[in-house]
């Protein structure tokens, strides 16, 4: 490792002394860009700059999927081997690369110029098989725009309130948006004026866990503290979500406006967005987004800073994502204290997904009375549908609560090929299967929960006929085991146990027992994980011993090879 | 200040802040727990002390939680009983427990099976002998994170070990995987002390286990620094 030059390190880090830890993944980033991987004097370098432990900075390293501690390719290809991609021949797919470039899953180039890897899903869910080869742009100063890679989708539905500027080739910039029209509202109301309108609306969180957004920033603005937060979650990473890319890829300032208006109502002089590491392209979008904004003076006492994940399904959760901000290990936090008190650096702070704090300017503009009249009562407002799998036209449907499956579905031109549902994925990795008895529930939060179906994050992931199940499980399971933290011992080990026991269902070699083994993993998980991670991870195996027991009993053979 | 509530069909009152698991042991009641120590920051890791609170959508780990003017707890509910055998029927998969007597009376307690899961991935690692005071031997880690606790800000503040990987594959480590005196370790101890599983031994425990006899060992002198040849 003499080779090694840390003279350049210097000037890449040193912008990063002021944040203290909270610099660190910034820095490990910049690390990277420059080096390629993270050799142990680069890390003991930052170690020092920064003034961290060095057993913490090898912590987080290790933590994360995409900070390499071990020689690596400059480019890595990355081939998402999850659900919807599988469909569309995923396995194939890096098969192809591998043997094209001599290279076994994981295997570096001994030139460092190339690593493959297998990746959990990447948030291009409709444009399957998706492939991201975007290594080396993920620091955010050296992002080359040339090189960017822009994915364009198909954005439809009944409604286009929120994605009215969503669905072209190009994002919307602050000029065509108009202006931040709804923050100029919001100034001359009072503070508690702006929560009681979010309130009034019934807006709820989009990012999965659907609790109202008002209370959240109620209590956040009630908190007293020096410094308040507002953090917009944009660690999109629930496999087949891929609504919250569209939106801040094609209307990003949507979104920031959201953000300057939940800032004003609780008092935040400073915010962030985090976004995950597999979104390198939208990165750029974002700055420039925020600099037009601030350019334009509607950031003025409100300062927004961009935060990239590196690779870790978890730091979706609240608190874990705290973590990953103050340049830790994404680890969740026991609950209480609730993030409103104690959130980022342990200061009141708003979290709110992207698409929720997307609906914030619709409510401001139109009024909350207005607002309510789209959806239902329980339901108010618009949503957006992750629609993918086995339909003609994957995409983002956008429509008011309430909505059957069988009208999104026909929006999204019916099941491929004309052939029959098997089922639906509903919600996500984290969610449950539906079928076809299932076609005229309206989706809304209280008509999905009475027949057991979570929301979730919006995903509909379509199975037709001659999908096997097996093989959709097995996925989720390695998905999750994957994911998992570590830190409480019923994920920790009941993700992998799961793992082992859903291979086992897709090999067709199922063990005695096995059924109640999986069964007994499954609640555990549920009933004593300390977070949502592992609360959910045996949610769509749960769902499917319930739809299809005889696939989980022995002496089945497996269509799977 | 006190709260009264319901564990267990009794009544029960504490002083106001106490966790469910100090009410219950101040009352007699028994909660098992891995992680939880008196000297670290608890963190509600193993979820052994998790109990039943009626409303509550989920098990709560009792370690963290105060108890709540009026809560209905139940601490050996179907649900409860279910998560802990099962957890610790998955340790028993993962790690050599022959050193942790208080999991393996855990485990009859629960009536917990050592092989329930066939066919499961273990952790296993190379013992680390790589310094005069004590051995690391990560087969035998529940990752209960007290050594990482009290190496950092719960005493120490040496910051010498932290973790590596994640999920199952979690362990814990040093910066690049040094050897100890490479690290800023400062021999105190703090972490063997704190090990329930044999993990962390002293050296010269660890040794009389191989069958060294006190004298062979004497002349071993590990408490010395080996001269470089």
């Amino acid at each position: 490792m003499s080779e090694i030059n840390l003279a350049k390190l210097k000037p890449a880090i040193e912008k990063f002394v002021p944040l203290g830890r909270s610099g660190l993944m910034p820095a490990l980033h910049a690390a990277q860009n420059l080096y390629g991987w993270l050799p142990e004097p680069v890390a003991a370098e930052i170690a020092r700059t920064l003034r961290i432990p060095l057993a913490d900075v090898h912590g987080v390293i290790e933590f994360y999927s995409m900070y390499y501690n071990q020689p690596t390719g400059k480019n890595v290809i990355r081939v998402c081997t999850d659900p919807a991609c599988a469909l569309r021949d995923a396995d194939g797919i890096l098969n192809r690369h591998c043997e094209k470039h001599g290279l076994k899953p994981h295997q570096t180039h001994p030139e460092l110029d190339l690593t493959i890897e297998p990746s959990p899903c990447l948030g291009l869910c409709d444009l399957a098989p998706a492939v991201l080869t975007t290594r080396g742009d993920l620091a955010l100063e050296d992002f080359n725009a040339d090189n960017a890679y822009r994915p364009e989708s198909i954005v439809g539905g009944s409604l286009r309130l929120l994605t009215k500027n969503c669905g072209g080739d190009e994002t919307t910039s602050l000029d065509k948006y108009g202006g931040y029209a709804a923050l100029e509202k919001t100034k001359a109301m009072s503070r508690e004026e702006v929560v009681n309108e979010i309130k009034a609306s019934g807006l709820v969180g989009r990012g999965g866990a659907a609790f109202p957004t008002g209370i959240k920033w109620e209590g956040a603005l009630k908190a007293e503290s020096d410094a308040k937060y507002v953090i917009c979650n944009a660690d999109e990473s629930e496999p087949g979500t891929f609504k919250d890319r569209i939106l801040m890829l094609d209307d990003p300032h949507l979104m920031i406006e959201g953000m300057c208006i939940a800032a004003y109502a609780i008092g935040a002089s400073k915010g962030y967005i985090y976004i995950r590491g597999e979104y390198p392209y939208i990165v750029p979008v974002l700055e420039n987004a925020v600099n037009e904004a601030k350019a334009a003076g509607y950031l003025e006492g409100f300062d927004v800073e961009i935060r990239v994940g590196a690779g870790a399904y978890i730091c979706g959760e609240e608190t874990a994502l705290f973590e990953s901000i103050e340049g830790k290990r994404g680890f969740p936090r026991v609950k209480p204290p609730f993030p409103t008190t104690h959130g980022v650096f342990g200061k009141p702070t708003v979290i709110n997904n992207v698409e929720t704090l997307s609906n914030v300017p619709l409510i401001v503009s139109m009024g909350s009375a207005e607002y309510r009249k789209i959806g239902t009562e329980k339901s108010p407002g618009p949503k957006l549908f992750c629609v993918s799998g086995d339909v003609e036209k994957p995409g983002v449907y956008e429509v008011a609560f309430g909505a059957t499956l069988r009208e999104v579905l026909e929006m999204a031109g019916g099941v491929t090929g004309g052939k029959a549902l098997k089922s639906v994925l509903f919600g996500g990795a984290a969610g449950a299967f539906a079928t076809s008895e299932h076609l005229d529930v309206k989706m809304t939060f209280e008509d999905l929960r009475s027949v057991g179906l979570p929301l979730g994050s919006g995903v509909v992931m379509v199975f037709d006929e001659t999908r096997d199940m097996r093989d959709v499980l097995k996925r989720l399971g390695h998905f999750f085991a994957h994911e998992s933290c570590g830190k409480c011992y019923p994920c920790q080990m009941g993700t992998r146990r799961q793992m082992e026991i859903l291979d086992r269902v897709a090999e067709g070699k199922i063990l005695k027992e096995d059924f109640i083994r999986l069964q007994d993993v499954g609640w555990t998980m549920t009933d004593a994980s300390l977070c949502g991670l592992g609360q959910t991870a045996a949610s769509a195996v749960l769902s499917a011993m319930k739809l299809w027991p005889e696939i989980f009993v022995e002496g089945q053979k497996s269509k799977v090879s | 200040m006190t709260v009264t509530f319901i564990m267990d069909g009794k009544e029960i009152t504490v002083e106001d802040g106490k966790t469910i698991l100090d009410a219950a042991r101040e009352n007699g009641i028994d909660i098992p727990t891995i992680c939880w120590h008196e000297a670290t920051t608890a963190n509600g890791l193993c979820r052994m002390c998790v109990v039943e609170v009626e409303g509550w959508r989920t098990l709560q780990p009792s370690c963290i939680v105060p108890a709540g003017a009026g809560m209905k707890v139940q601490t050996r509910s179907e649900k409860v009983v279910r998560a802990r055998k099962t957890i610790l029927e998955m340790l028993a998969s993962t790690m050599d427990l022959s050193d942790a007597p208080e999991v393996l009376t855990m485990m009859d307690e629960y009536g917990a099976s050592h092989e329930r899961f066939p066919d499961a991935k273990r952790r296993e690692s190379e013992i680390k002998d790589d310094n005069p005071m004590y051995i690391r031997d990560y087969s035998k880690c529940l990752l209960c994170w007290r050594c990482v606790q009290v190496c950092a800000d719960d005493a120490q503040y040496t910051y010498a070990i932290n973790f590596e990987g994640r999920g199952f594959e979690t362990q814990i480590g040093t910066f690049f995987d040094k050897p100890i005196p490479e690290t800023t370790c400062v021999l105190c101890g703090q972490c063997v002390g704190v090990c329930p599983t044999g993990a962390l031994k002293p050296k010269r425990q660890f040794l009389l286990e191989t069958g060294m006899s006190p004298q062979e060992i004497s002349v071993l002198n590990t408490g010395r620094k080996r001269r470089k040849s």
